[in-house]
């Protein structure tokens, strides 16, 4: 059972698969953030559509990342995208959707209704409520749910490792196939610890992008 | 400034419509503090929001100087009316400052302007402006959130003003002290203001007329006195209280019903001898004694002990000396706690202006019912 | 406008639906399940999956509930705080990652899996009934201990049927989670319908990756669907009402 020696005689591989995970994880959820925070801002002002496309992203997140792979390698294998980091990827992005819309929604939605009225009634436009009260107001739910989505995607991303899309489940798939215990460990330490560390600094990054009037009583002060 | 023409509102479609504002007529003028006052939905805060198009119209015209609203782009229209809500709605986000400089900024001033209008509200608002302007609303008290949600109205110095309870979410006691102070600055400012409450104090003391509305409808559009003294119908007679002859009180000064009453006011050099002479040829309880035109006490037949001497000698204190501009009301409360007839009258210098008695308020404030009986035919 | 969208909304919803059949049918898992013997392998492992599942998960949720309980107790309840971050950050760790550790400390097998499912399993009930009960309105307990409810009882019927909403969103996320782990517990040797996922990957036969992706997804949204069940059932109505999404 010596990981750390595992660890040191591999560096270069530990860094590399490392740096692979990092970014198909930080690819995806760019790219999650972008299709689900204006969808999220979008369906904020009719709550029947946000019902649909939170259960719809809902029904994406229930259904279990293996079989979600499962279910698209024979869709993709036809665009010749059945392996690697491509099916990957669109399996994280959609499994992000749910924490990250229903974040932005909720966020949103929050907003005490007097601010909007306020904010309407000086004579601000649509537009520049948004970018001046409505985004800085939810960015701390709205980073909570990139959080989420960024913490799921990298034990997600390890489980990619099976249909090729490397990272560092690529050690745990290895190390069963030749029953290599130092390097199962390593690879699930390793991930582990990826987790905690992306967990940790998002929620710092939580804190910093919290407007500071906020911060001081962690509410909207009404 | 602000013209209503036939102003309807009916909200819902279909079988369900509520009709919350009805064919609506009446103009506020410029530099006048106009109240909408009413009890909950009878229509007025609709009409404030309609005014500045956050609502829109079912029928009928707003204008302002002239031009219909619905001529300006709302989100412009917006910015150049001042707009304060009863949760006030400080944005937490932003600090004092940023608040403050919401519209200035959409309008395009330039910041060193800003900062100096933001200064300028600030001390006119009596808040520190290094103290406040990078702080949070979150940090300050309800009433100080109060107040920078005013300044945030007034900052791009719009000429009207919509105000909708904004002083309601103000304890009590710091709501007096908020409306004294608007008082002062709206003289000041001279806005045209449209001013929503619920509360027959705040109306009476902060309109300059007073609009009151029942079911969407407009009753009666007078000044305070008017309504007080000749309310339209038994609604606003209920509404404004059956004390109204007393909240009348509080809009009068001892000035108006003072009288001069010669006859009490004697000389402090007069001779005790001539004094009670006065006393019986003019059947007299009590006279007034002045010196160098300030009165210095009051004599009885009693008190005039030595016949002799100055009248001034033999002076007795009096229990309170009221002041031109004291309101009737608290004359009242004088009169009521101290068992004197003839309650001298003082200007701001200390000279005696006037004499006044329970009778003289009587007179004056069944005069003031009566004339406006009179000329309105109720 | 509205109704427009609605239309090319479920016109999308038809043709993907359509594509989706079509490629199943094309995959050719019509004809692998034809053969009796692959249905019934295929039960089998729907056995072993769901057997895994029952197990740890009925531990996870004596356990959870009692660590939950435990540690909203007064004199335990300063520790809920430490609790809930432990827990939290256990739940961040990848459930790969704990199938791999339970291995090589418990071997293969049933018991590695089972013990994996249950540890992972654990974090959102424990962490969802401390918070569940911390959000009780403290004025509620108080006036229950005021009418001179015992401990025991105001804990049964006033703490934990309010806390249920929040309890009950925790065992649907720990029951979910669970039953796609739980697919990785092939990997390990406990068999369960990860083995056609797995296979059908290796050999790159779409009827048999098939075969186990949509069971596995049916299950989990079958799961999830009970649990909602459940919660009408179980959650009076007066709580249920609540604003928000799930």
């Amino acid at each position: 059972m010596n990981i750390i020696a595992f660890i040191m005689d591999n560096a270069e591989r530990c860094w590399s698969l490392t740096l692979d995970h990092i970014s198909i994880v930080s690819f995806s959820i760019f790219l999650a953030g972008l299709i689900g925070i204006p969808t999220g801002i979008i369906i904020s002002h009719n709550k029947k559509t946000a019902q649909k496309v939170i259960n719809i992203a809902n029904i994406f997140m229930t259904i279990p990342s293996i079989a979600l792979f499962g279910l698209m390698l024979p869709l993709l294998a036809i665009a010749g995208y059945g392996l690697g980091k491509v099916p990957a990827i669109i399996a994280l992005v959609l499994y992000s959707q749910l924490p990250i819309i229903r974040n932005t929604y909720v966020g949103i939605r929050n907003i005490p209704p007097e601010l909007v009225e306020a904010a309407t009634g000086l004579g601000m436009d649509r537009w520049t409520r948004l970018k001046e009260i409505e985004i800085p107001l939810a960015m701390p739910v709205i980073i909570a749910g990139l959080r989420n989505a960024a913490v799921m995607n990298i034990g997600i991303a390890a489980i990619a490792a099976y249909i090729g899309a490397g990272g560092l489940g690529v050690f745990i798939q290895q190390g069963i196939a030749r029953a290599y215990e130092d390097m199962i460990l390593a690879g699930a330490i390793l991930v582990a610890l990826l987790a905690i560390l992306i967990d940790c600094g998002m929620s710092l990054l939580e804190k910093i992008l919290t407007p500071k009037g906020i911060r001081i009583t962690g509410d909207l002060g009404v | 400034m602000i013209q209503y023409r036939g102003v309807t509102k009916i909200f819902g479609h279909g079988p369900e419509l509520i009709p919350a504002v009805k064919d609506i007529t009446f103009d506020i003028k410029p530099g006048e503090l106009a109240v909408f006052l009413g009890p909950s939905g009878c229509g007025k805060t609709t009409l404030l929001r309609l005014t500045n198009r956050l609502l829109s119209l079912t029928s009928g015209e707003i204008e302002i100087n002239s031009q219909d609203i619905m001529a300006w782009n709302p989100v412009k229209l917006r910015q150049s009316m001042g707009y304060s809500i009863q949760e006030i709605g400080l944005f937490p986000n932003k600090t004092i400052y940023g608040n403050i400089a919401v519209v200035p900024r959409l309008m395009g001033w330039d910041e060193s302007r800003i900062k100096e209008r933001v200064d300028e509200l600030l001390s006119i608002l009596g808040l520190e402006p290094d103290i406040f302007k990078d702080r949070y609303p979150v940090e300050l008290s309800g009433g100080q959130q109060q107040r920078i949600g005013v300044a945030r109205s007034l900052a791009a110095d719009p000429d009207i003003l919509l105000m909708d309870e904004p002083f309601g979410a103000i304890d009590p006691i710091n709501r007096e002290r908020i409306q004294d102070e608007f008082l002062s600055i709206q003289s000041k400012l001279k806005k045209t203001i449209a001013f929503v409450t619920h509360d027959i104090h705040e109306a009476i003391k902060l309109g300059d007329r007073i609009a009151i509305f029942q079911d969407g409808r407009l009753i009666q559009y007078d000044t305070p006195e008017t309504i007080l003294a000749c309310p339209a119908n038994q609604f606003i007679s209920d509404f404004v209280g059956t004390d109204r002859a007393i909240k009348t009180l509080g809009l009068y000064r001892a000035q108006e019903a003072m009288s001069e009453k010669p006859d009490i006011i004697i000389q402090g050099a007069m001779r005790g001898l001539e004094a009670l002479n006065r006393f019986d040829h003019k059947d007299l309880a009590d006279m007034i004694v002045i010196h160098d035109s300030k009165p210095i006490g009051y004599v009885d037949i009693q008190a005039l002990g030595n016949k002799g001497s100055e009248v001034k000698d033999s002076v007795l204190a009096f229990p309170v000396l009221i002041n031109l501009n004291d309101t009737l009301r608290d004359v009242v409360s004088h009169m009521l706690m101290h068992d004197f007839k003839q309650f001298p009258v003082i200007d701001d210098n200390g000279d005696l202006a006037g004499v006044i008695s329970h009778d003289d308020i009587r007179k004056c404030i069944l005069k003031i019912f009566n004339d406006c009986k009179n000329r309105t035919g109720q | 406008m509205n109704s427009a969208i609605r239309n090319i909304y479920r016109l999308i919803i038809i043709v993907f639906l359509l594509a989706c059949v079509i490629l199943t049918v094309r995959s050719g898992l019509i004809e692998y399940l034809s053969d009796p013997n692959e249905i019934l392998y295929t039960i089998r492992l729907v056995g072993q999956h769901v057997n895994m599942v029952i197990v740890s998960m009925a531990i996870a949720t004596t356990l959870g509930l009692s660590i939950g309980i435990i540690f909203t107790r007064p004199r335990l309840k300063r520790f809920s705080g430490i609790i809930m971050y432990i827990v939290g950050l256990g739940q961040t760790v990848p459930s790969l990652a704990v199938i791999a550790i339970a291995m090589s400390f418990l071997g293969i097998g049933f018991k590695a899996a089972v013990f994996a499912l249950f540890t992972y399993s654990i974090l959102p009930i424990a962490r969802n009934t401390i918070a569940g009960i911390r959000s009780v309105p403290p004025w509620i307990i108080d006036a229950a201990k005021g009418m001179g409810m015992p401990g025991l009882q105001i804990l049964f019927q006033v703490e934990i049927p309010n806390a249920m909403k929040v309890i009950l969103t925790g065992f649907r996320v720990a029951l979910v989670i669970n039953i796609g782990t739980a697919a990785l517990a092939f990997l390990i040797g406990a068999g369960g319908l990860g083995e056609h996922i797995f296979t059908g990957i290796d050999l790159m036969r779409s009827d048999k990756l098939l075969a186990g992706a949509i069971p596995t997804a049916l299950l989990a949204l079958l799961a999830d669907y009970m649990c909602e069940l459940l919660g009408l059932i179980i959650i009076p109505r007066g709580l249920r009402l609540t604003q928000g999404v799930r």
